[in-house]
């Protein structure tokens, strides 16, 4: 080691011509930076003010409405987010890696400059606390639906069915729910759903090695068609008995719950919410740093190497599939017992498509997809209090953000995502 | 499905010593479309449990089983029964119905409902074989819809040539949205079947947003609904105005047709399908295949974009947010079990029209709800997917047993896919 940085230039092999630089990222940070600050801070008049709240009734400690300038402070956090983008061209210069960190302040800067545009002039201040309550409430079953489709994945099986994993432990939690007037034996039965369906994703992809895509989309279909049946059929004839799920209490953690914001984001929430952090923090051990994990990820990457080294590939696969409908099928307990709502047709309504999204978003790693589906929230959550102020921009368009983030994300502008090497392919020895 | 015509033309090969009865008579067991066949059976009786299993003289009769047990078993199949001919008399022929008119009405119904599956579903087909998996025909239908359907009611124009560039704009909309898609895949690489999934859901808000604009929102009307389309840009009706059957069927004739010559007679196809057999190998014979992903998805949206207008400009007339239904999905389910052929794609086209005409008719009349509709499509095409155990079920003989030369299924699958 030391001999090679005690001669570094000489030695050091440098045939291969360095790559050119390329500069698309940092124009398109500079060029929104810009766009944000004609748009957020120069074209609205001046002499407005946005208010905003941090504390919610309950608090221990209490914060007061504090007001901002709208014009001043959107201009503030436009340059803020203008300097980092010029950062970045400093960065491609010197073929140096941006951290993470920069395109995470530079989205929070930007997000509150059009918080601040958006509330401009209003009497109504924006609640901040429960804007991120919301968002991270909303979270949840992307949250679980992204790590489901990370650990089947991660094991070379392409998860198309995670809509249909929620929507089947949607299903089963209010049915169980509401017959034992438990909610969480209601929360203990989602998982069996989701493993169910996932039992159906192994035997077509596993055993009769049919495209896993093409099951994926078809159990969603089925999942669809055989809840919306039974509860037309069975449900809604007998609602009171079979479809009226009890809501899961919230547990307000005794002194965390006390600190001002993060306490009643983070820690005034319900049984669920706390599973899916320990959910999160293990898988993210988990996958990479044990045994285990090892396995899963060889299995997904190179599966004849790892069969080579005496790993059963197949049941590996099936196993982390079960497992990741287990887990997909958790969240589905969100739309019905932890809520205290009653099952609807269809009422996942797309969230394991976005689930999937921000899977891929989130580079297949449990924090990463955490992270992309607090964004999803968040949109989500700030299209509902924005509507309830009143801003100047459509819903349908603010709803339609997240998706093209996500497009925007694939195609490579936040960095080169990869799959998986042999996710999608069936391994017959 | 390359492999497939092949193995049968080996099998009469070696069969010559065979006896010739049971040479043909082992041809026909093995064939596809008994396993199509078979499938769609065991489809129908696994729906068939649940039907009854949902039925309340069932759930009486069940209570005394062992007492009297063919109670039971007639009240089993007097619920699947009755449901099953409920489908088949709103799907193909009513021979209760009281006029001639009224009998045939059903099939003119399953053509209706079947145009837009089968437009779609052919889009799908054509990314399916060239091995794109496009998930966005949703959108595309949506985008169809609106480009279709905003020349339809906004531009005054002599009849055909105003129904034309109304076509014309349909297939356009889809082709943008799905070419978007094919762009990203060509440029960057980005993930065909993602980037569908969020232009579906990119295209849903969009005319949900389009509908509240002054452009496109009807005056005077508080429901999000275009202006009508003007006559001269609507479908012409095919059986006169008691039939809901409009040209747009011929139009879905006409594109199955092009999409045969397009991917089994033109240079074209041969490129897309080579791209999807092997693109490695398919960009060492010289074939540039971004160039053919993006016309691939063009052309797929294309189709897809044909489907609106049959939607728009056909059944309902009118631009809502709700245009495209599920006919997206289900083209997605067509295409599949069509096995991306086109005359294939139209077959399963008029197969989903008619579950689709039909359940509304079961669920009218025998209060069967249509969602189970739903679980005989998704059964049939994955028993369709997965030819070993429809023939475990019903002990058919496996093609590939004489020869081995195939031991796994990989064929078949893989053609459904690509």
């Amino acid at each position: 080691m030391s001999a090679v940085t005690a001669a570094p230039a000489p030695a050091r092999p440098a045939a291969k011509p360095l790559p050119p630089i390329s500069y698309k990222a940092p124009i398109a940070y500079v060029v929104i930076a810009v766009l944000a600050l004609i748009g957020f801070g120069l074209l609205p008049a001046s002499g407005r003010r946005t208010g905003f709240t941090v504390s919610t009734s309950t608090d221990f400690f209490q914060i007061d409405r504090f007001d901002v300038p709208s014009k001043t402070t959107a201009i503030v956090l436009t340059l803020i987010a203008l300097a980092l983008g010029a950062l970045t061209f400093w960065y491609a210069r010197n073929r140096r890696k941006v951290g993470l960190w920069l395109p995470a302040v530079y989205a929070v800067v930007l997000v509150f400059a059009l918080l601040v545009w958006a509330v401009a002039g209003k009497n109504q201040p924006l609640p901040l606390t429960s804007l991120l309550q919301g968002s991270l409430f909303l979270a949840v079953p992307l949250v679980f639906g992204s790590l489901a489709g990370m650990l089947c994945e991660r094991s070379g099986i392409i998860n198309i069915a995670i809509e249909g994993q929620l929507l089947a432990g949607a299903f089963l939690a209010a049915v169980v729910g509401t017959l034992t007037q438990s909610a969480y034996l209601g929360l203990i039965a989602a998982p069996i759903a989701g493993a169910l369906v996932s039992a159906l994703l192994v035997a077509f992809a596993v055993k009769y090695v049919v495209d896993q895509i093409i099951v994926g989309v078809v159990l969603n279909v089925l999942v669809v068609g055989i809840t919306s049946y039974l509860f037309s059929t069975v449900l809604k004839v007998n609602a009171s008995t079979l479809n009226t799920p009890p809501r899961l209490p919230t547990l307000p953690i005794p002194v965390l719950s006390e600190i001002p914001v993060l306490g009643p984001v983070l820690f005034r929430q319900t049984a669920l919410v706390y599973l899916m952090y320990v959910v999160v923090i293990a898988l993210q051990i988990l996958v990479f740093r044990s045994k285990w994990g090892l396995r899963l990820r060889a299995v997904g990457e190179h599966p004849k190497a790892a069969d080579t080294v005496g790993i059963k590939v197949n049941r590996t696969r099936i196993r982390n599939t079960l497992l990741g409908g287990a887990v997909a099928g958790l969240g589905g307990a969100f739309f019905t017992v932890a809520n205290g709502l009653a099952f609807g047709k269809e009422m996942t309504g797309g969230k394991g498509y976005i689930a999937l999204a921000a899977m891929i978003l989130g580079r297949w790693s449990p924090k990463g997809a955490l992270a992309a589906a607090l964004l999803f929230g968040f949109a989500d959550n700030l299209q509902v209090v924005l509507g309830i102020i009143g801003t100047p921009i459509p819903s349908q368009l603010m709803l339609m953000t997240p998706y093209v983030v996500t497009i925007f994300a694939v195609a490579g502008l936040v960095g080169k995502v990869r799959a998986p090497a042999a996710e999608g392919i069936a391994y017959v020895k | 499905m390359n492999a497939a015509p092949d193995v049968p033309a080996k099998d009469a090969q070696d069969e010559r010593l065979e006896p010739r009865l049971q040479g043909a008579l082992r041809e026909m067991l093995t064939s596809n479309w008994l396993v199509t066949v078979a499938a769609l059976l065991l489809a129908l009786i696994v729906s068939g449990v649940l039907i009854a299993a949902a039925d309340e003289d069932v759930h009486t009769t069940a209570s005394y089983l062992f007492a009297r047990p063919t109670d039971f078993l007639s009240a089993v199949w007097n619920s699947v029964w009755h449901a099953y001919v409920a489908l088949f008399q709103g799907a193909i022929v009513d021979p209760t119905a009281s006029t001639f008119a009224k009998a045939v009405r059903p099939l003119t119904e399953t053509m209706t409902w079947s145009v837009p599956l089968i437009l779609a579903g052919l889009g799908l087909a054509v990314g399916f074989r060239a091995g794109l998996f496009n998930i966005g025909a949703q959108g595309q239908i949506i985008l169809g819809a609106v480009f279709g359907g905003y020349i339809g009611f906004a531009f005054g124009l002599p009849p055909v040539l105003h129904l034309l560039l109304a076509i014309i704009a349909a297939a356009l909309g889809g082709a943008i949205w799905a070419g978007i898609a094919g762009f990203l895949k060509a440029r960057t690489g980005a993930n065909e079947v993602i980037v569908t999934i969020m232009l579906n859901n990119i295209a849903v808000y969009l005319v949900a947003y389009l509908l509240t604009t002054t452009a496109f929102k009807r005056e005077g009307s508080n429901n999000p609904q275009s202006p009508p389309i003007d006559s001269t840009a609507i479908y012409p009706r095919l059986l006169g105005d008691d039939f809901r059957l409009h040209a747009g069927f011929l139009l879905a004739i006409v594109a199955t047709v092009f999409v045969w010559w397009l991917m089994d007679r033109s240079t074209l196809g041969f490129q897309f399908r080579a791209v999807g057999a092997n693109p490695s190998a398919a960009r060492t014979a010289g074939i540039n295949i971004n160039r053919i992903y993006l016309l691939v998805m063009i052309t797929s949206g294309a189709l897809a974009g044909l489907a609106g207008s049959a939607q728009v400009l056909g059944t309902e007339k009118v631009l809502t947010a709700g245009v495209a239904a599920s006919f997206g999905f289900d083209a997605i389910t067509v295409a599949l079990l069509g096995r991306s052929k086109p005359l294939g794609t139209f077959l399963a086209g008029l197969l989903f029209g008619a579950l689709r005409a039909g359940g509304f008719a079961m669920q009218s009349r025998t209060g069967t709800p249509i969602d189970i509709v739903l679980v005989v499509q998704s059964l049939v095409v994955l028993f369709i997917a997965a030819p070993p155990l429809v023939r475990a079920v019903f002990r058919l003989p496996s093609p590939g047993r004489r020869q081995q030369i195939s031991p796994t299924p990989a064929p078949v699958t893989k053609e459904a896919a690509a």
